[in-house]
């Protein structure tokens, strides 16, 4: 479990990106910062593996605060994957992966394998291994950096908008894989995006944050849309535009589910 | 025409090309002071240089000072260090570190600051140390510029250690033109600046190559399909 307890945060030039955060993530789930850019969110991330630290307020990782470890340590143990994916241009897509094995000791061969194990598992062909990432697509390149963030099987996933740069139906893809990843790894996930469909379809807790890092509204994806806390909730998941309000009409016998714009949007099935 | 014809038969003539003050020994002179020069200047500027770049700290007094050392007159710098350590080689030593110093103290900043701060910021959080940062990813990504700074630094040097022969007692190929000139040996002096000449373009043509090597088996940039 992951836990902040009072965090703030104001950096060097006296921007205060998150004010007094409180929040537990529970293990195994799947948490999603949702907001604006300048709501403290990527701040809020980077706390955990202490990239960045707090002005003041304790971050900690089942029950151990974490400015008590060594930052290379505490970086080594969880997972990190980047917006561009962040891989390094110099070395070939499977050195990228089997960098994180190297650093932790683990001799040539032994990282060497476990990367081809792990490029396999994100779905890349294995005759990407030998390419720089400069060679790949933006989607592949995000798949290594995935890989990269799995290699170790940290127990803390760390991504801070890592499908932000790819197109709609990539992203789409990348989304659904790691869906598939996290029923396979159950790894404690924390997630960051601006954007809310992608927050509901991957969060089990979804926190939707206002300027300096203040909660707007924690819950599941459905708490939130059954009970908006309030107006910038209700804006900022969409209910004022309509599209998330649907009800069913009836077309040449079929059920059609219809916005509230008129819009069809789908199909009943009973 | 005459200089020239003169010059070409100074060149040819094979008495030239023996003995201590024969082109062979004078060449290998300048080779040895350029190399020397070269590896003091580097052993000094590039750990600065890449702290500098890796800390961002004394950048602006990193660039003043380059910036300085180029406008020093070198003959003066020569003089004046003749001065305090006498005549001989260490003077001009001396003063070719300097000309070497500000290429490749901007060399290994510049190339520093040219590496993607996002790649770097991810080695971080990845769990690299500071000098795995520096090491693996931010060297290995500036070497081009890095060793663009030798090269440049090396031209300057291996053109300007002529004036070694300034002061008496070093070699060089510089003799030929400060001998050549005290006795109006216009032969002399302009066949000892052809082989200074053919020198750095030969050095040039070999840190083309060296550049190549290191960007290596890196491509540039051949996307694939998704």
């Amino acid at each position: 479990m992951i836990e902040y307890r009072s965090i703030g945060k104001t950096f060097a030039d006296g921007t205060e990106a998150v004010g007094d955060f409180s929040l537990q993530l529970p293990s195994r789930t799947t948490t999603v910062f949702v907001g604006s850019s300048g709501c403290g969110k990527t701040t809020l991330l980077r706390m955990v593996n202490r990239m960045v630290d707090p002005s003041h307020g304790q971050v900690l990782i089942d029950d151990v605060d974490v400015s008590t470890r060594n930052k290379v340590e505490l970086r080594r143990s969880i997972g990190y994957v980047m917006q561009e994916a962040g891989l390094l241009p110099h070395r070939k897509v499977i050195d990228n992966v089997a960098l994180m094995m190297r650093l932790k000791g683990a001799d040539k061969k032994e990282a060497r394998d476990r990367a081809h194990e792990v490029l396999e598992t994100v779905g890349l062909d294995s005759s990407l291994a030998n390419r720089y990432p400069a060679q790949l697509s933006g989607g592949q390149q995000q798949r290594v950096g995935v890989a990269r963030g799995l290699v170790t099987d940290p127990n803390i996933l760390l991504m801070d908008e890592p499908f932000g740069a790819v197109d709609p139906i990539v992203r789409d893809e990348l989304q659904q894989e790691l869906l598939r990843l996290q029923r396979e790894l159950d790894k404690t996930i924390v997630f960051v995006t601006h954007d809310i469909d992608e927050a509901f379809l991957l969060g089990d807790q979804v926190v939707i944050l206002k300027k300096g890092g203040e909660i707007a509204q924690v819950g599941s994806p459905a708490e939130i849309l059954a009970k908006p806390a309030n107006d910038f909730v209700s804006s900022f998941i969409g209910l004022e535009k309509g599209h998330r309000k649907l009800h069913v009409e009836e077309r040449n016998g079929t059920r059609i589910v219809v916005d509230e714009t008129g819009k069809a949007t789908g199909v009943l099935s009973e | 025409m005459s200089v020239l014809n003169d010059t070409v038969d100074w060149l040819s003539d094979s008495a030239n090309w023996s003995g201590d003050d024969g082109i062979p020994h004078r060449l290998t002179q300048h080779l040895e002071y350029t190399a020397l020069t070269v590896v003091i200047a580097a052993a000094i500027a590039i750990p600065i240089g890449l702290w500098v770049g890796h800390t961002g700290r004394l950048r602006g007094l990193a660039v003043v000072s380059t910036g300085a050392l180029r406008a020093l007159p070198t003959l003066g710098v020569l003089t004046y260090a003749s001065l305090f350590s006498g005549i001989g080689i260490k003077p001009a030593i001396f003063t070719l570190v300097l000309l070497a110093i500000p290429p490749l103290l901007a060399g290994a900043y510049a190339g520093l600051e040219s590496v993607n701060r996002q790649t770097i910021d991810a080695a971080r959080a990845i769990g690299m140390t500071e000098w795995q940062v520096l090491s693996k990813v931010e060297v290995p990504l500036a070497l081009p510029l890095i060793i663009g700074g030798i090269r440049s630094a090396t031209l300057q040097v291996v053109a300007t250690a002529t004036v070694a022969a300034y002061v008496p007692g070093p070699g060089g190929l510089g003799r030929y033109l400060i001998d050549g000139l005290a006795v109006s040996d216009y032969a002399r002096i302009v066949g000892g600046s052809v082989v200074v000449i053919v020198l750095a373009l030969v050095l040039d043509g070999l840190f083309v190559i060296l550049q190549r090597v290191a960007l290596g088996s890196r491509p540039s940039r051949t996307p694939t399909t998704a």
